[in-house]
């Protein structure tokens, strides 16, 4: 595999508004936690996307396997009682 | 000279100062060293576009012959610019760039800094905006110069070179004409004299922690509030105009 000859790669986490999640913006490369921040505030909030930012070394994230999928995912598909769907909602209830 | 008319020309000297280092910043568009400093130096040119507007329009009403701020920006001959000299300065490579945005960016922090108490309302207004902006790019040039100078030994020789070949240029930025005296003495203009100091240790400060050293002071070049240029800015011009001669009143 060729190595990547841009620095570090960091994945970037917005938050739009504050209260909401982070969500997944993408990821920039840089050398330092300051030089990911910056990047980062010029590539993803450029329009006004975000209110505030977290950058995580993409090192130090771990990601499921695919090959796993089925022991951790198939299981829960025929489950539908799982979903809240057999309650009666009172009237007014919000943000359920 | 009436304080209006004063006032124009003070607003056209910093809307070119604007207007010329985002057009010398836009030529980096595709061509940064990794693709999130390209992004990073082109908002650095948006910024600077959008702070041209905003004084070009304003120089376009006091002068009120009926201009936009387009017809001042891409209408005038080179003598009629007024932005300082290490502003037209080639973008060389990227330590020079940086070196370039460092001198300026210090130099335009404490200038905002100081506009934003003129007692002219809009220069006031315009200089409190530009003031976030300006610290964000001085940020930047302050961590790149700390990165470049202590970092390799190609990089810090890079970085040396492209502060000591812009030092000339720098003694323009505190000059002060009969113009600027004029407005100062009115609480409209900044005492740039004042600022010299000040800039200097701070440009000092940076440069020692980065292991840089301050060049030697050496002669300064002057002539931008005289309309004299060095041979950069026709160059910038026959590009940056060739459009609005060429198809003049163009529409898309």
């Amino acid at each position: 595999m060729a190595t990547d000859t841009q620095l570090d790669l960091w994945e970037v986490f917005i938050q739009s508004k504050s209260g909401l999640p982070y969500i997944h913006s993408g990821s920039v490369h840089a050398s330092d936690v300051k030089m990911a921040m910056q990047n980062a505030r010029d590539i993803y909030t450029r329009r006004g996307e975000g209110t505030s930012i977290w950058v995580v070394p993409a090192k130090h994230i771990s990601a499921s396997n695919p090959d796993d999928n089925d022991m951790l995912f198939d299981p829960s598909n025929d489950k539908i009682y799982r979903h809240p769907t057999f309650y009666v909602m009172p009237e007014g209830a919000k943000n359920i | 000279m009436t304080t209006k008319d004063a006032t124009y020309n003070y607003a056209i000297r910093l809307g070119d100062n604007a207007l010329i280092l985002g057009h010398r910043l836009s030529e980096l568009c595709s061509k940064g060293p990794i693709l999130e400093e390209d992004l990073a130096l082109t908002n650095v040119a948006l910024d600077m576009i959008g702070r041209a507007q905003a004084l070009l329009k304003y120089a376009a009403e006091l002068e009120g012959k009926g201009h936009t701020e387009d017809d001042i920006a891409y209408r005038r001959a080179e003598i009629n610019y007024h932005n300082h000299l290490l502003i037209e300065q080639p973008n060389g490579d990227f330590a020079h760039t940086i070196a370039r945005q460092l001198y300026l960016s210090v130099f335009e922090y404490l200038f905002f800094t100081e506009l934003e108490k003129s007692k002219d309302a809009t220069l006031a207004a315009i200089a409190s905006k530009t003031i976030k902006e300006v610290k964000y790019h001085m940020q930047h040039a302050i961590d790149w110069s700390l990165r470049l100078g202590d970092g390799t030994a190609e990089s810090h020789k890079r970085m040396q070179k492209g502060l000591n070949d812009l030092w000339m240029y720098t003694g323009e930025l505190f000059e002060m004409d009969v113009l600027d005296t004029y407005l100062l003495h009115q609480h409209i203009a900044v005492d740039t004299i004042a600022l010299k100091a000040k800039w200097q240790s701070e440009i000092e400060k940076i440069l020692r922690e980065a292991t840089l050293t301050l060049p030697e002071d050496t002669y300064m070049q002057t002539g931008s509030k005289k309309g004299i240029h060095t041979e950069n800015l026709g160059h910038i011009l026959s590009e940056m105009q060739y459009l609005q001669r060429a198809y003049p009143d163009a529409k898309w």
